[in-house]
């Protein structure tokens, strides 16, 4: 049993190794062009957000159609941060590093606090933890940007300049999955109490409310440089293959992880039953909770990348149609497959956005919203359980604990 | 003088063994504004079955998913081995050993039937206790031990209920809380079911049994207490409540 974990994990890190170093080949080399690079970029990020959405929906069983709105906060988040380190304003950095860091303290203290007492209502609860969210950021913005910001300022241009651009990126794609975090714990704490139905159209609410915001950043929301709904230009273009690797290999390892220890089982077995969970101990609002917001922080990060590579954003992108686009991936993968979900993460944009654009006639791109809808039709007629179905590649299939050695006989003995 | 002290120390442990695992008193629960419990008081004491018996709606189930924490109490207590348990939330309740077997099975169906054992020991961190646990089981249920690799959903009526026992067993039960057992199993299922039930008692687990099969749940269980509407109305011996003419009108077919 040992050796043959060993060998799928060794079979895993030798197969990343090779796609990490052709690819990285073939970009140096210029067989692959700017829009195919953009291709496997915009794959990969895609890959991330529909995992995402595949351990909310496909393992913990709640049907969101949130998830593009995560991605949104999360490309926006990291692109300001960029885009004002760019323009010699570290503000960006430490509003969101801090404030984040500030709002997780504040979250620990209101959950320690709201423990002592006994039935406290959802909103109530909500209540505290946005008042948290605010307070942190307002000592963020108010007290700590003119506290820190000409440290942290001085000690970035002290470093070489392409080493600060990479600590200002990580900064900033880690801000933007904080971000995403933050948002989807407190979007979770009340909506995840509605049934799953309900869920779904609160969450699909959540979608067109970031993208009518986004459409008024420079109106409504104090944010000029996000130029509202005529698109936020001058992004630095900082996404390389390296960073892309990276963070579909990190969400892949989490979300591997996550799912084969304990938390995963709780977070497969509510899905399973809520209720049955329940009464074998697990918190089942809490589990909920933590499935959401992980799947958002994916979402966050892979907007990050996206946002990074594209060098330009606008709320278009992450309108409610395109929110479908995960949920499709997800579906057509497989439901909590996650080779599924990665596979047909970037099949489907090298399909309808690379070969489709590419080698059919120029127009065919308009008949996209007709083409996905059929074949997904076509598919739940044909493959309901998704082209995948469970399958895994066996570094990410769940491997079972040793048995209990009088097991092994009775299992002999039924065969 | 050694005898004495025997005798004493005798007396020291059964006076701690008195004292109930389980006091419900004055419980009262609602559901938004219609109130299901009118002030339920009860108790369980160590290594008896007890059983709750009721029509739909007397507020049999209410009563358990209350002690396990899934339903909040107006008012009223429950104190379980000497702690209050009325304010712990449901995922904190199986650790101390307060185990529900949910009515409907709820067993995960799509998992293996070891796997849904191992999701029974859920709150459980040593392995090779798990493992003993599982061995245990196997021998209570030889049926589930045929089927170990099977997913619970293919399980047959019978099968399943066994597993959603054998499940509760896993997490180490003290207290084992059984919602409606019988339900929709053949007769000579049920008395199966029933044999269990009484096996793990013997073996030292303290059973509280729900149930409208009054006649099953009276024949097996040291005492009962009638529900109605939210009330006890009745308790007693289980022998003295079988031969009650109001139960017997009421539950048990006639008189």
């Amino acid at each position: 049993m040992l050796r043959r974990m060993r060998k799928s994990t060794v079979y895993f890190i030798a197969g990343g190794l090779i796609i990490f170093v052709v690819i990285q080949l073939l970009l140096s080399l210029g067989i692959l062009n700017n829009y195919w690079r953009g291709i496997i970029f915009w794959g990969a990020a895609i890959s991330m957000v529909a995992l995402g959405l595949n351990l909310i929906y496909g393992f913990n069983g709640q049907f969101s159609l949130g998830q593009y709105g995560f991605y949104a906060i999360g490309a926006y988040a990291s692109a300001d941060i960029t885009y004002r380190w760019v323009h010699s304003d570290p503000s960006g950095i430490v509003v969101v590093l801090f404030g984040s860091l500030l709002t997780l303290g504040l979250y620990v203290a209101v959950t320690a606090f709201l423990r002592r007492f006994y039935g406290v209502t959802v909103m109530a609860r909500f209540t505290f933890y946005i008042l948290a969210t605010i307070l942190a950021f307002a000592i963020a913005v108010a007290g700590l940007v003119p506290l820190l910001g000409p440290a942290v300022n001085s000690i970035l241009q002290v470093l070489p300049a392409a080493i600060s651009r990479q600590i200002v990126f990580f900064v900033a794609l880690l801000g933007g999955a904080c971000l995403a975090g933050i948002a989807s714990f407190l979007f979770g704490i009340p909506v995840l109490e509605l049934g799953s139905d309900y869920f779904g159209i609160a969450t699909l609410g959540f979608t067109i409310i970031v993208k009518v915001l986004l459409d008024n950043t420079d109106t409504i929301l104090p944010f000029p440089e996000m130029k509202g709904a005529r698109g936020m230009i001058g992004i630095p273009q900082w996404t390389t293959w390296p960073w892309v690797f990276a963070s579909l290999l990190l969400v892949i390892l989490v979300m591997r992880n996550v799912l084969h220890s304990s938390v995963g089982r709780a977070i497969v077995s509510v899905r399973e039953d809520e209720r049955a969970a329940e009464l074998v101990g697990i918190d089942a609002a809490t589990t909920k909770v933590l499935a959401f917001v992980l799947g958002s922080v994916f979402a966050g990060l892979a907007g990050g990348i996206r946002a990074h590579d594209l060098a330009f954003l606008h709320p278009q992108s992450f309108n409610f149609i395109q929110s479908f686009n995960p949920l499709i991936i997800v579906v057509f993968g497989g439901l909590s497959s996650m080779t599924g979900t990665i596979i047909t993460g970037f099949f489907w944009i090298f399909l309808l956005e690379g070969l489709l654009r590419l080698y059919l006639p120029e127009g065919f791109e308009t008949w996209r919203l007709v083409v996905y809808p059929l074949v997904l039709l076509v598919m739940m007629l044909l493959r309901p359980e998704g082209l995948f179905g469970r399958y895994e590649i066996p570094f990410l299939r769940r491997v079972l604990p040793p048995l209990p050695t009088k097991t092994v006989e009775i299992q002999e003995e039924a065969v | 003088m050694w005898l004495r002290l025997i005798w004493a120390v005798r007396l020291w442990k059964s006076g701690r063994e008195i004292m109930a695992l389980l006091e419900v008193k004055d419980l009262y629960v609602s559901y938004g504004a219609i109130r299901a419990l009118h002030g339920v008081s009860f108790h369980v004491d160590r290594g008896e079955v007890v059983t709750l018996i009721g029509a739909n709606g007397a507020g049999k189930s209410t009563t358990l998913r209350t002690i396990s924490g899934l339903q909040p109490a107006d008012s009223g207590s429950i104190v379980y081995d000497g702690v209050d348990i009325t304010r712990t939330p449901a995922s904190n309740i199986v650790p101390l050993g307060i185990i529900q077997v949910p009515e409907g099975r709820r067993i995960f169906a799509p998992l293996t039937v070891r796997e849904n054992l191992e999701m029974g020991a859920f709150t459980r961190k040593d392995k090779r206790e798990i493992a003993e646990s599982m061995e245990h089981v196997f021998q209570l249920f030889p049926r589930l031990k045929e089927r170990v690799e099977q997913t619970g959903g293919t399980l047959s009526g019978g099968e399943q209920q066994m597993l959603a026992v054998a499940r509760a067993l896993m997490a180490k039960p003290k207290l084992l809380l059984m919602d409606e057992p019988s339900m929709g199993l053949a007769p000579i299922l049920v008395e199966e079911i029933f044999d269990i039930i009484q096996e793990i008692n013997r073996e030292g687990v303290t059973v509280l049994l729900v149930e409208q099969n009054a006649h099953m749940a009276l024949s097996i269980a040291n005492r009962g207490y009638v529900l109605e509407t939210g009330t006890i109305e009745l308790e007693g011996e289980a022998q003295v409540l079988a031969d009650n003419p109001r139960v017997r009108e009421a539950y048990l077919g006639g008189g």
